[in-house]
Parts: C-alpha cells; sequence; structure tokens
C-alpha cells in the first residue's frame, strides 16, 4: 500500500493540466483547420482548399502591411537590440554604482505601464511633433517599437552576462589587447548567443504588436496586426484564418530557434 | 604626486561615466519614445478640449472631475458618472476574475510540469511557451471562432440537443471572460512554474510523515513556498487585463466597452482629449498600486525566505 503512495500525487491537478493544454491548443487548431476551408464563410466546412492562402498572396493590402511590418521589425530589432546590449553591458557585472537602480527601472519602465497608456501618450506627441515638422513616415512607428523592444532584448543579454565571469578579459587585458580588441574577440563571442536570443525576442514582440501601432500608425500605415483587427471587426472570411495560420508558423519558427539559442550552454 | 588611492578612485569615476554613455542611447530612446510623453499625457489632463480633437492651452479641472462625476447641462450641478463608474467596475471586476480563473487553471497545470522528469519537463514548458509567444490577436480570433453562435462550443450543444438555439456568449463579459482568461493563462503559469520548480519536495515528504493530509501539504507546505511565484503571475496577469484593448474590442464588440475602448473614443469620435488622459492616467495610478503592493510582498517574503 505504501508503495502506491506517491508524495508529489496530489487529486485533480493532472486533469486540470491535461485540460489547460487542450484548451491552449484546441482554438489554434479549429482556426488552423478553417484556413483550408474551401467554402465561402468560417461557419461550414466545405473540403479542402488552398485558395483562401492563395487570395491572401494576391491581396495587395495583406502584402505591403506583413512587408511593412518587417521592415518596422527588423529596423526596430536591430535597434534595440545593439542598445539593449550596450546598456547590459553598462549595467552587469559591477559593484552598485549611483544611478544603477534607475537605469535598472528605466529599462524595464515600458514593461509597467498598460499599452493603451503608452499608446495615447505618443498618439499626442507625435502629433505635435508631426504638426511641427511635417514629417509623417514610419519613423514614428519605428521609434516606438524600439523603444518597447528594449526591455525584452536586454532580458537575454544581462541574463548571458550574468552568468559571464571578467577572468577571460582580465587575460586579454593582460595581454595588451584594446579594450575594443577584447570587446570584438572575448566578449562578443560568448555573448553572442544572449544577444541573438534577445534579437528575436525583439522582432517577435514588434511584429505582435496591435495596441501602440494602432494609436501611433498614420493612415496608409498599416501592419499586419492592425490590419486583422479592422478586417475581424469588419466580419470574417477564412482569408483571415489562412493570414494567422501563416503568422502562426512564422512565430513558432522563431521561438523554436529562441528555444535552442538560450538553452545552448557552452 | 597622486596616490594609489586617488588613481583608484579616479580609474573608478571613469568607469562609471563609461558606463553611463554605454547606456545612454537606450535610455534616451525610452524616454523620447515611452516615458517621456506620459508626462505630456498628465499635462494635457489638465486642459481643454478642443473643438475638432486635441487641446486648447487653458487650465481646466473638468477633465478630472469627468473621470468619475458628470455635470448636468441644465443645473450645472455634478453627480456620479454612472457610465464611467460600470465601466471601471467592469473592468476591475474582469480583471480581477480573470487572475483567479488563471491562478485555479495555471497553479495545477504549473505543478503538473514541476512534478514531471526533468526531461519532459522542457517540452511542457515548450508547448507553455509557444501560446505565449503566438500573436495575441490570433489567439483572439481563435477564441472567437470557437465561442460564437456559429462556432464549435454552440453546434456541439446543438447537436446533442442541450440547447435548442445557440447560446449568445460573443459580445457578452463572459467572452470577454473567456478570452482574456486564454490569453494571459501562460503569463499565470510560466512564474508559478519558475517557483515551483525549485521546491523541495522533502519538505512535502516531511508533512506526509507528520501525518498532514493532502490538501493540508498543499495549503501549508506547497503553496507558501511557491507565493512568490503566485503573486508574480497575479501581477503578470492583472496589469495587461486591465488596460486590455484587443480582447474586449473583438469579443465584446461596441458595448461592453473596458476601460482601455473608453479611452479611444475619448481621442475619437469623443474628440475629448483631456477625458481620455485624464482616464489614462487613473489606469496607471491603478497599475502603480498594484506593483507597489506587488514589491512590497516580494520584499517581505525575500527577507523570510532569505
Amino acid at each position: 500500500m505504501a508503495s502506491n503512495f506517491s508524495i508529489k500525487h496530489q487529486p485533480g491537478f493532472t486533469a486540470i493540466a491535461a485540460t489547460c493544454f487542450v484548451v491552449l491548443y484546441l482554438p489554434i487548431i479549429v482556426l488552423v483547420a478553417y484556413a483550408f476551408n474551401a467554402a465561402n464563410s468560417t461557419s461550414e466546412w466545405g473540403g479542402f482548399s488552398l485558395r483562401w492562402f492563395q487570395s491572401a498572396w494576391q491581396n495587395t493590402q495583406v502584402i505591403d502591411a506583413t512587408l511593412r511590418s518587417f521592415q518596422i521589425g527588423a529596423i526596430a530589432a536591430v535597434l534595440a537590440t545593439i542598445f539593449a546590449t550596450m546598456a547590459a553591458l553598462a549595467t552587469t557585472r559591477t559593484a552598485p554604482y549611483p544611478g544603477l537602480t534607475f537605469k535598472y527601472a528605466a529599462i524595464n519602465q515600458p514593461l509597467m505601464v498598460p499599452e493603451i497608456v503608452t499608446g495615447v501618450a505618443l498618439l499626442i506627441f507625435f502629433s505635435r511633433i508631426k504638426i511641427f515638422t511635417g514629417y509623417s513616415g514610419l519613423g514614428y512607428l519605428i521609434a516606438a517599437h524600439t523603444a518597447f523592444c528594449i526591455p525584452f532584448a536586454y532580458l537575454p543579454i544581462r541574463g548571458r552576462l550574468e552568468n559571464m565571469d571578467l577572468t577571460l578579459e582580465r587575460a586579454a587585458a593582460d595581454l595588451y589587447a584594446t579594450p575594443w580588441k577584447t570587446f570584438r574577440r572575448v566578449t562578443l563571442p560568448l555573448l553572442w548567443p544572449g544577444i541573438l536570443a534577445g534579437l528575436m525576442l525583439a522582432f517577435v514582440i514588434s511584429l505582435d504588436d496591435v495596441v501602440i501601432t494602432e494609436f501611433v500608425k498614420s493612415g496608409g500605415q498599416d501592419t499586419l496586426p492592425t490590419y486583422m483587427l479592422g478586417q475581424i471587426r469588419r466580419g470574417i472570411t477564412p482569408e483571415i484564418n489562412a493570414i494567422s495560420t501563416a503568422f502562426l508558423l512564422l512565430s513558432v519558427a522563431i521561438v523554436t530557434l529562441f528555444f535552442f539559442v538560450s538553452r545552448k550552454r557552452d | 604626486m597622486a596616490t594609489a588611492e586617488e588613481v583608484a578612485k579616479a580609474a573608478e569615476r571613469r568607469d562609471v561615466r563609461d558606463r553611463w554613455l554605454l547606456s545612454a542611447p537606450a535610455l534616451l530612446v525610452i524616454f523620447l519614445a515611452a516615458t517621456g510623453p506620459l508626462l505630456i499625457v498628465l499635462v494635457y489632463s489638465f486642459l481643454t478640449p478642443g473643438a475638432y480633437g486635441d487641446v486648447k492651452w487653458q487650465f481646466s479641472p473638468e477633465a478630472w472631475l469627468s473621470v468619475f462625476m458628470e455635470r448636468d447641462i441644465f443645473d450645472d450641478t455634478l453627480s456620479l458618472a454612472g457610465a464611467h463608474v460600470t465601466i471601471f467596475w467592469r473592468s476591475i471586476k474582469l480583471a480581477v476574475v480573470t487572475t483567479l480563473a488563471t491562478l485555479a487553471l495555471g497553479f495545477p497545470t504549473a505543478y503538473f510540469m514541476a512534478t514531471r522528469s526533468e526531461k519532459t519537463r522542457d517540452l511542457w514548458l515548450f508547448l507553455i511557451t509557444i501560446p505565449f509567444w503566438t500573436n495575441l490577436l490570433i489567439r483572439t480570433f481563435a477564441v472567437l471562432q470557437i465561442i460564437r453562435n456559429e462556432g464549435i462550443i454552440n453546434t456541439i450543444l446543438l447537436k446533442l440537443g442541450i440547447v435548442s438555439a445557440p447560446v449568445q456568449i460573443l459580445y457578452t463579459d463572459t467572452a470577454i471572460l473567456i478570452g482574456m482568461a486564454y490569453v494571459y493563462l501562460p503569463l499565470m503559469v510560466l512564474p508559478v512554474y519558475a517557483s515551483m520548480e525549485k521546491l523541495d519536495f522533502r519538505l512535502v515528504e516531511a508533512g506526509y510523515d507528520l501525518y498532514a493530509t493532502r490538501f493540508k501539504v498543499l495549503r501549508k507546505i506547497i503553496f507558501p513556498l511557491v507565493k512568490p511565484g503566485v503573486i508574480a503571475g497575479s501581477i503578470l496577469v492583472f496589469i495587461p487585463a486591465l488596460g486590455a484593448y484587443v480582447t474586449p474590442s473583438v469579443l465584446g464588440g461596441g458595448k461592453n466597452m473596458m476601460l482601455s475602448n473608453l479611452i479611444e473614443l475619448q481621442f475619437g469620435q469623443g474628440r475629448n482629449w483631456p477625458l481620455g488622459s485624464a482616464l489614462s492616467i487613473t489606469v496607471m495610478i491603478i497599475v502603480m498600486v498594484a506593483l507597489l503592493a506587488y514589491v512590497r510582498n516580494a520584499g517581505k517574503s525575500g527577507v523570510r525566505h532569505g
């Protein structure tokens, strides 16, 4: 009798966990299934077809929005990662100095404020600048995305740095490497997995953003998520399922990559 | 001549200066495109609305009064603004219930994951992480397709003869609740799991040795030990739930507004930017109070365990 007694067992917990995993994935599976629906609406099943993928592919609005999402995401992610790397180097592996706590708070600030508030704040601020300068390009969206991507890029880079001690860098300095050379040849290669993880995280975060983009964008600057939000509000066709499915595949691919990169320990 | 101490001090000063220079770009971008504009919102909340949106540069406390009050157009008396109070109440209620629902589902799930063998744990973690990084709008859209009148739930209920007409779930508070619990569940599971993973099961064993029941072990040993994770998860769910925009816009329809929709309205058709600003600051104050409570709580439990 005693041999059957497991100290880790809690009644019902496994059932709830199983339910959770089913509930998490079922809606996504249904969504993907309906992307391959031949019928004109998502209320009936009309057989397997790729027509909605085709129609999405030929929809210039979708392609435009997708390219814009990638463009903003790529620029914002690269900028955010560079700035986050510099900030991480400046805030780790040191004795506490005046302003260190302030820096942590400032860098993480975008995470503490609800997106809607940041969105509104940027709407007001940027609308002033637009009147003042007359510029209404993608720069505003890129600036906004870079700002909220920095804390996400910062996390894995800082994590990686905290596990690296200064021994190798000191050894390089002892061998008369200049600070820049030490950074290029020692710090950067060791830090690289963290930087890559931060870059991917920042890119996904930028790609997913709806709220801030919705408030900051000018006319004709829809990204893929804001385009989809507009379509969903107007009524749904399986085309949205097809776009979602493609988007989903991309996210899963990046997450999988991220998982491997951040798990790699050498 | 400089003593060794002076040289060391100068080097330290240089180091601190370099560290400020290195962090300057990140701090500057965040200040310009995230933190700084919040101060402008504060200023705007004390101005007079312009006729076509934006503001007139004229001080007025009216926006802050109208957060909770409304002025009678005939006799100028103030009374409680019923519509705003309803929306505040709905937002807070939905955010709290969402937090509790994700905790009720997420806690056992995290426990289940933490009690798996070391190898399979990574797989379960990966399965939770995927929805977490999947676009929130897509996940909300997936929920919409499940709960709408022609969706899978209603189809099954109709086929089984349990109901004779589809149950209207979509465009109700329940729909918003289901949607938020669904999209924020991973935000609860991940921090609870992080605490649970470090749980020392020898303590659980000791509890059973002392004749504790399963429930008593859960309540008196497991729960107190993973409490920091539970608090972190609750904060991570509560904050975005309170300011949720996408989920209520998609699942709540036009009628069931939450705070974010009310704010958006002031910057759109409402053309009352000061009121929108005052409402935004109010949301931020609620969030800050929740965060402060968290920091104080985390500090306390840190002392206890440390």
